[in-house]
């Protein structure tokens, strides 16, 4: 279980902002910060892990004081036990698939993880090859079977499966889940996905310039009040299956990418109604 | 030809070399990654070797290690030791005058690794002196290789610095570049060429090794 309270001052990329964050995660939970660039989201994970160092505050882990800024606590990164997965993926350029996964294991050889990770990852073929060889999705496979052979406590993850595919995608996400399970590990997972985030976290925490914006369970965070605005359909056109729908609401043109379903009904002409709802931080002010 | 100058130079860079190796590499981490306010002035005196004048350090460390008084007489009375006019000071004021030709490609290279090949490595529980052996330095072997040869190199040039500390006495401190000075001054030119002919040639071959090898012009042969 973690419980924190931080505050700490970041210089982004509008000017200084105050980071003040106070949360708590339990300890199977998986958690999903959501929210646009330079919200705060990865100096999270960096406090978190040790990395970067808060200004006041406290973060406890399992009773455990990992940061305290009263008492003068803070914990370093070698003895936090956690994994972290980096956006750069920070794969040892020297070291082989395999040996980058034996370095990340410690004290002793568990050979079976090794070749577990290397199966479900895809990367048994790969094994004797450097990084640089590999494309950037087996890179983030990479990334990620590194830091679960060191059987982590809490796994933070920044943007985990950005580089995969679709069908690579689903499988990691069904193997995270499944060892988040069986190990009883806490994720903090970082990522713009609406689908992923809904397959894997309990709970979105959106955050914008440092602050808690909303949470919410992911059902409910991307459901949001929904409204209903009548349109006029300008027209209908198809498009290597794709069926684009320019409909003229509010004054304005909007050009709609609907599927074959939805769109073969259409005509122009026709008066429709569409359902509105706001992903939070899709909003940008002009 | 007496080979002894020969010798003694690359007995001398090598020496320096090695000890400065071992010397650089912490200070060059602290380099790369503090922001401590004192880093500027650190660099500075690192860094002072290059602009000063090598007469101004021999000069210098003539003073402070005389044995005729001070840290010199001490040295002397106590420990036996007397650092001028003998190889030990040559290469004491070596690892001073050689420092930045080491500290500055080390520094350059591990300031140029992505910091979270370091990061990654602490988070794995790697302490510091893990993550600098097995995951740093693997990474930074042009660095390495470069500060090794331009200080080997540097160390072989030396002759203001020695002149004024260690004079020419021969299988102490007469190294090949003075040797190359006292032929010359005694119109012993046969003795002079080669010498000269023997550093061109070893300084020619070591650069050249080492922008093949940081070229990558081995490399086709190995993989």
């Amino acid at each position: 279980m973690i419980s924190l309270d931080i505050r700490k001052r970041l210089a982004s990329a509008t000017g200084e902002m105050q980071l003040e964050l106070a949360l708590e995660v339990a300890q199977d939970e998986c958690l999903a910060l959501y929210g646009e660039s330079g919200a705060g989201k990865t100096s999270l994970l960096r406090m978190l892990a040790g990395l970067m160092k808060p200004d006041a505050g406290h973060i406890t882990v399992a009773g455990q004081a990992w940061y305290d800024s009263a008492r003068k606590v803070c914990l370093p990164p070698q003895r936090r036990g956690l994994g972290f997965v980096f956006q750069d993926y920070a794969l040892f350029p020297h070291m082989t698939v395999r040996q980058n996964l034996a370095f990340a294991l410690h004290p002793r050889k568990d050979e079976p993880l090794i070749a577990e990770l290397l199966a479900v990852t895809g990367l048994e073929a790969l094994q004797h090859q450097k990084p640089a060889t590999l494309s950037g999705g087996q890179q983030q496979r990479l990334a990620l079977a590194r830091t679960l052979v060191q059987r982590p406590r809490i796994l933070l993850l920044d943007e985990p499966l950005s580089a995969l595919d679709a069908a690579m995608r689903t499988h990691l996400q069904g193997y995270l889940t499944d060892i988040q399970h069986s190990r009883g590990m806490t994720i903090i997972l970082v990522s713009h996905d609406p689908a992923e985030v809904q397959r894997l976290a309990s709970r979105v925490v959106a955050l914008h310039a440092g602050q808690i914006l909303r949470q919410a369970p992911p059902a409910d965070f991307f459901r949001a009040p929904e409204q209903e605005l009548s349109a006029e359909v300008e027209s209908v056109r198809e498009e290597g299956g794709k069926w684009w729908v320019t409909v003229r609401m509010a004054g304005q043109s909007v050009a709609l990418e609907l599927s074959a379903e939805e769109g073969s009904h259409l005509q122009a002409g026709d008066r429709i109604l569409l359902a509105v709802s706001v992903l939070p931080g899709s909003i940008r002010r002009v | 030809m007496d080979l002894t100058p020969l010798m003694l130079t690359f007995q001398l860079a090598l020496v320096t070399t090695a000890v400065l190796l071992v010397l650089a590499l912490p200070l060059a981490w602290w380099l790369a990654t503090t922001r401590s306010p004192l880093k500027p002035i650190a660099e500075a005196l690192v860094s002072m070797p290059l602009v000063l004048p090598p007469t101004v350090l021999g000069f210098y460390f003539l003073v402070l290690f005389s044995p005729a008084d001070g840290l010199g007489l001490w040295l002397d009375r106590w420990l036996g030791i007397r650092l001028v006019f003998s190889f030990g000071g040559l290469v004491v004021v070596s690892l001073l005058y050689s420092l930045p030709f080491m500290v500055h490609p080390l520094q350059s290279g591990l300031s140029h690794l992505p910091a979270s090949l370091r990061e990654a490595a602490y988070v794995m529980g790697k302490s510091p002196l893990t993550t600098l052996f097995r995951v740093l330095l693997p990474n930074m072997k042009a660095s390495l290789l470069t500060g090794i040869v331009l200080c080997f190199a540097h160390t072989v040039g030396e002759f203001g610095v020695v002149l004024m500390i260690g004079g020419s006495i021969p299988g102490q401190t007469r190294v090949a570049s003075i040797a190359i000075y006292e032929a010359v001054e005694a119109l012993n030119y046969p003795a002079a060429h080669a010498y000269s002919l023997i550093l061109l040639g070893t300084s020619f071959l070591i650069l050249l090794a080492v922008y093949l090898v940081n070229g990558g012009y081995f490399k086709r042969f190995w993989t």
